[in-house]
């Protein structure tokens, strides 16, 4: 059984529909990324599975458990949490206040332990401790955002973005330590607009288009497509 | 500016800078100064009156600077709070409902002549409380219409609701749910009992010390309360609700609990003011609950730096002072002497507008401001900029 299971997943902003009809299956220990231009309803996928913008109708199951009308912070205590679009770090607290809301809804002793890991994969942000968020650049406020989406220790992280705004060889960065996450035993689901790095690291893709699943298969494969080359890769 | 930014600063540091004890010791000090302050006044005086005016004010701005300044909800219908703090108190705390109980009375903890009136008469710290709760219910129900919204739309609904609880109020006396007035209309409901506090001898209008020493209690259990939201778990949800809400939604902040509980906590000390305000004046006047006054405590932490508490108490105290003191006192006789003929207080409102936008000129960030804002306001870091994809470099 798959980590999360999505099936028929039709999402509106108001009367105008963003899904129309996502299915998609992300695996334990898989890294999987969505691929689509602007509008595709990438983001909005990511944004029904974490509750803030829940689907109007089909089923999302998390670990088995149904969570399509579950309220966000229910999610987030069921181990799935999201590093929204545009970073959206809290720019006038601190990088440690930041990452101690990611751990908003734990009160466990091990708060301390992720803390440490969290600056073990990104030192800048241990050295930027008491800096506010809002002073820092992009790059390290993307890291900021991955950051404290593990402060939730989440057995499912879902990205959305990372590399936007980001010179190139910051983007290598990201995607290093998106990797290392990984090996460390998260699951990772990612959507990307410009998806080199993203197939790099990612073992299966989905293609969305206009709020439907156009193509799925494996990293690999998506990459030699010369369709998708055309319109994702910049080949 | 910049002489009086340093000024601040240099108080605040060599604040920091001072031994925990040495800091406790001072406390205590202030404390007993403003505790022994009315000795040395006339007990039924100007001066005693307008302190604890203004000690009230400080307990309804407090209340208002979680929900905007803590929580960043801009409430616009504030007065809602204080008209059903007022009335808590003309329901449990005067004859209003003299037939209660076939003329005889209900009371409780009440004694001397007060235990013999009819209509039902609760102890004044019951009374407290029972306002605290009732407007913690209201807010929360004013609160719950506002979720879906943000911003200007919150001020919007709240402004609406403020209107009607004062509408309501002085239409309420033929409004008759089970064969009792909601309220007594214009007429006002007169008199409240006068407190009956223990250590605190005769609350009357020849000796406002008591007065002054309840309103001070208010404001430090205020003071109290805010100090410990702000830095609790609960404090800095709101902060993260206020910077950027889908950010705090994403991190598992529910956002629903976290808005109503500031709405609550808010209401529950407009409504504790409200009440204290009712039984000082001696009554509740439904033609006082105007959209003004919510303007009126809006400006009060707006002049001392929303989010705050020491700002906010300032505001409180400045705004209160040129309302009851320097407005009607000191420079009552200032159109006179330019050859004008008209009464300065009517002009009140233009003076704190006016003085609302020196301020936004010279000082945004408040008399005394909060730290984040500071930054947000002097140092360029606002608030959800990060929707843009920004430059690079590490």
């Amino acid at each position: 059984m798959a980590l999360l299971e999505v099936q028929d997943l039709h999402t509106y902003y108001g009367n105008i529909a963003a899904l129309k009809g996502i299915s998609l299956e992300v695996n334990e220990g898989e890294v999987v990324t969505l691929i689509g231009s602007n509008g595709a309803g990438k983001s909005t996928t990511l944004r029904s599975i974490s509750g803030l913008t829940p689907p109007r109708e089909g089923t999302i199951k998390f670990d088995g458990k149904e969570i399509g009308e579950t309220a966000p912070q229910e999610i987030v205590r069921l181990g799935i949490s999201q590093a929204p679009e545009g970073r959206r770090c809290f720019s006038r607290m601190s990088v440690r206040e930041n990452l101690e809301l990611g751990a908003y809804l734990r009160r466990d002793e091990r708060i301390r332990d992720d803390l440490d890991r969290v600056y073990d994969l990104f030192p800048r942000l241990k050295e930027r401790e008491k800096q506010k968020a809002g002073t820092m650049s992009g790059g390290e406020q993307q890291m900021l955002a991955i950051g404290r989406a593990l402060m939730s220790n989440p057995r499912l992280l879902l990205l959305d973005e990372p590399a936007m705004g980001l010179a190139p060889v910051l983007v290598e960065r990201i995607y290093e330590t998106i990797a290392e996450i990984n090996r460390q035993g998260t699951t990772i689901l990612l959507v990307e607009q410009n998806a080199n790095f993203a197939l790099d690291v990612s073992k299966r893709g989905y293609v969305l288009e206009t709020g439907t699943v156009a193509l799925t298969d494996e990293s690999s494969a998506l990459r030699q497509n010369p369709e998708v080359q055309k319109a994702y890769l910049g080949a | 500016m910049t002489a009086i930014r340093d000024f601040f600063r240099s108080i605040g540091d060599a604040w920091d800078g001072l031994h925990p004890n040495v800091r406790r010791a001072i406390g205590v000090a202030v404390l007993v100064f403003f505790i022994v302050l009315p000795f040395f006044f006339t007990a039924g005086g100007t001066f005693i009156d307008n302190a604890t005016r203004a000690l009230a004010y400080a307990v309804m701005a407090l209340g208002l600077n979680v929900v905007v300044g803590f929580a960043g909800l801009l409430d616009l219908g504030y007065v809602a709070f204080y008209a059903l703090g007022a009335f808590t108190i003309g329901w449990f705390g005067s004859s209003f409902y003299a037939q209660v109980n076939h003329g005889k009375g209900l009371h409780i903890g009440v004694t001397g002549v007060t235990g013999q009136l009819p209509g039902i008469h609760f102890n004044f710290l019951l009374v407290l409380v029972a306002a605290v709760i009732v407007c913690a219910i209201f807010g929360v129900l004013i609160g719950l219409p506002t979720l879906r919204l943000r911003g200007d739309y919150i001020a919007i609904v709240t402004l609406a609701f403020g209107e009607i609880i004062g509408r309501v109020a002085i239409n309420g006396d033929s409004l008759k749910p089970f064969g009792y007035a909601v309220t007594a209309g214009r007429q006002g409901i007169t008199p409240i009992d006068s407190p009956d506090l223990p250590g605190l001898a005769s609350f009357g209008p020849l000796d406002l010390r008591p007065w002054y020493w309840t309103a001070l209690g208010m404001a430090l259990l205020s003071l109290f309360v805010s100090f410990r939201l702000r830095d609790s778990r609960l404090g800095r949800a709101w902060i993260a609700v206020r910077e950027d809400e889908v950010a705090a939604a994403s991190m598992g902040v529910p956002l629903v609990r976290t808005k109503l509980l500031a709405y609550a906590t808010g209401a529950g000390l407009g409504g504790m003011a409200g009440a204290f305000f009712a039984a000082y004046f001696n009554t509740v006047n439904a033609d006082q609950f105007e959209f003004s006054f919510s303007i009126f405590i809006l400006a009060m932490i707006i002049l001392g730096g929303l989010g705050s508490i020491w700002g906010v108490v300032a505001g409180a105290i400045v705004l209160s002072y040129i309302n009851t003191y320097f407005i009607p006192n000191t420079f009552k006789s200032l159109p006179h002497h330019i050859g004008l003929n008209f009464d300065l207080t009517d002009l009140s409102f233009g003076i704190f507008g006016f003085l609302l936008v020196i301020m936004m000129v010279l000082r945004p960030q408040g008399l005394i401001p909060e730290r984040r804002r500071k930054l947000e306001l002097t140092e360029g870091v606002g608030a959800g900029d990060s929707e843009m994809p920004i430059e690079v470099s590490v």
